[in-house]
């Protein structure tokens, strides 16, 4: 069985952003960037599958500019076994990252996609689900337990009421969700042998896909500054506030 | 223009999210028409035909959709959407499950979690966890859109009742079985839709700990939620969780015990209309949003806030 695991590059989670008024946009420059933490979990379960005697190779795909290859270092240094990187000079929105996935794809064919389930910059959580559309696959998302039997894998899922256990044919796209597992760190002797590995480059021109975005952005603000800070100092002076002066209670 | 809304129900009645998506749905183009998918769930749609704006409701009942999976109900909604320009959903599980898949079908892409509508093509969302809003603007003729419910009210009962059509199934394209379903029942009310909300983080220390907040939660009719750590750890199931990836939630009063405000918790309440932070921490980040901060051990404050309301009670 072969794991294809697609991970982004995004701005590490304990920073926080700051919009640029002039540029209208989320100001990047000299922010520490880190790969998605919920594809960190997706590779780290492709390794535990592969650990299990279940998977052949983990191949890590990653779409974005140079700096991306550091991501997919990332991956293959906690022990997925290569990477393709597709240069793109932007982050393209999740529809034709699922179409250039979608190529990836059609040139070697994978058993098991896992994706995470959102990148925590655009909040988007689409990606994989589109993917799934694209390959007409089976879809798993927010995965909180993987178990690959012969022909089917049984997902049990977060769900807004608590959790829910589907089984999906093979091949599958599955997205992670956070207690699916605790990512491994990488070992200073898995960091050296990653540099070895292979990383192969597409150019997403070479795909034939139409890369002209759906949805523009127009502007990024700030959001409205919530003023906090008041304190009181007992609970009775709470309970009071929130009743006679709050009125919530 | 016509704008199809996808209900979220239980196969009984329609949910409170449904209603907030309503909202929105209605405010791209009214009226709206809303497709009620499941199985045995004409109480749901009767629940939807009563809505204001509502036109007409789609029914579609088999057991191929009892459990809304995926694959099947995309493919139906996919069909549905030759003749709707919008397809409108609350950002919940399912909606955010199903409705990529149905945009990729259609060859758009998917607005996520909107905020406002400022024009047919023009939405407001929030991106890196809520820390900015981006204003975006959609290029294709059909569009596909999840609701963020916090942002939106409930859609009101209206003076009529709406026609419901029933539609027939679709074919099941036999990708997925359900298997099971754990769902926690509780008394108390939902996350997403309650008034107030206590919630707890690492700070509680243990699942039993909770009963502490479950007390206080009882004496307002509030729900219990909690942050990632107190997930993480085991204290609570993960339907608990409040924050940029669990559940976005803006009660009237949000009262968060023994919590340390992380960036990714934040993107969850702060929009609560009161919040209250009980924390030994001073520095604790949760209190630069908190309305009232109170710096303290809770499992001292927190009995003692359990008897003043009692008090009140009385």
């Amino acid at each position: 069985m072969k794991i294809l695991v697609p991970v982004k590059r995004v701005v590490d989670y304990n920073v926080k952003i700051r919009v640029d008024k002039e540029t209208n946009a989320v100001d990047l420059n000299n922010i520490k960037m880190s790969i998605n933490p919920f594809d960190e979990i997706a590779v780290e379960e492709a390794i535990r599958i592969k650990e299990a005697g279940q998977c052949d190779e983990i191949v890590v795909v990653s779409l974005g500019p140079e700096q991306s290859k550091e991501t997919i270092r990332n991956a293959l240094a906690m022990g997925a076994d290569r990477g393709i990187h597709v240069k793109t000079d932007h982050s393209p929105e999740p529809l034709l990252v699922a179409k250039i996935l979608e190529k990836v794809c059609e040139k070697e064919d994978y058993d098991l996609i896992i994706l995470g389930k959102q990148s925590i910059d655009d909040d988007c959580n689409q990606t994989g689900q589109m993917l799934s559309a694209l390959l007409n696959r089976s879809l798993g998302t927010y995965a909180s337990k993987v178990e690959i039997e012969n022909d089917t894998i049984i997902v049990t899922r977060e769900i807004d009421g608590g959790l829910q256990t589907i089984k999906l044919k093979k091949p599958a796209v599955l997205t992670t969700d956070l207690r699916l597992n605790e990512p491994r760190y990488a070992s200073l002797p898995n960091i050296m042998k990653a540099k070895q590995k292979t990383i192969d480059e597409l150019d997403p021109s070479d795909l034939g896909i139409d890369m002209t975005p759906k949805v523009s952005t127009k502007k990024v603000e700030e959001p409205p500054k919530r003023v906090g800070g008041g304190k009181v100092e007992s609970i009775q002076e709470l309970v009071d506030k929130l009743k006679n002066v709050s009125g919530v209670i | 223009m016509s704008v199809l809304v996808l209900a979220e129900h239980n196969n009984q009645s329609l949910k409170e999210a449904t209603k907030k998506a309503l909202t929105a749905a209605l405010k791209i183009f009214s009226p709206a028409h809303v497709v009620v998918i499941g199985n045995n769930c004409a109480s749901a749609a009767n629940d939807a035909a009563t809505l204001e704006g509502v036109e007409k409701v789609l029914l579609v009942e088999d057991t191929t959709y009892e459990n809304m999976l995926c694959e099947p109900t995309a493919d139906l909604l996919f069909e549905l959407m030759k003749s709707y320009d919008y397809l409108v959903s609350a950002a919940t599980t399912n909606g955010k499950n199903i409705l990529p898949r149905v945009a990729a079908k259609l060859d758009v892409s998917q607005i996520s979690e909107i905020i406002s509508v400022i024009d047919n093509k023009t939405f407001q969302r929030p991106i890196y966890a809520g820390n900015a809003i981006a204003t975006v603007e959609s290029s294709t003729e059909k569009n596909v859109i999840t609701v963020r419910t916090t942002a939106f009210e409930t859609a009101q009962v209206g003076s009529s009742i709406a026609t419901i059509e029933k539609i027939d199934a679709g074919n099941n394209p036999g990708l997925s079985e359900f298997i099971e379903e754990k769902v926690s029942s509780s008394e108390r009310p939902e996350l997403t839709s309650a008034g107030i909300i206590v919630s707890g983080g690492r700070g509680m220390q243990s699942g039993d700990n909770f009963k502490m907040l479950e007390s206080v939660a009882d004496k307002l009719g509030a729900a219990v939620g909690a942050s990632r750590a107190a997930v993480d750890a085991g204290f609570v199931p993960n339907e608990y969780q409040v924050g940029q990836t669990g559940k976005v939630v803006a009660p009237e009063l949000y009262i968060a015990v023994g919590i340390s405000g992380a960036i990714q918790h934040l993107a969850g309440m702060k929009d609560s209309k009161v919040i209250v932070a009980i924390n030994k921490d001073d520095e604790a980040p949760i209190f630069e949003v908190a309305d009232y901060g109170l710096v303290a051990d809770l499992f001292d404050a927190v009995p003692e806030l359990d008897k003043e309301l009692e008090k009140i009670q009385k």
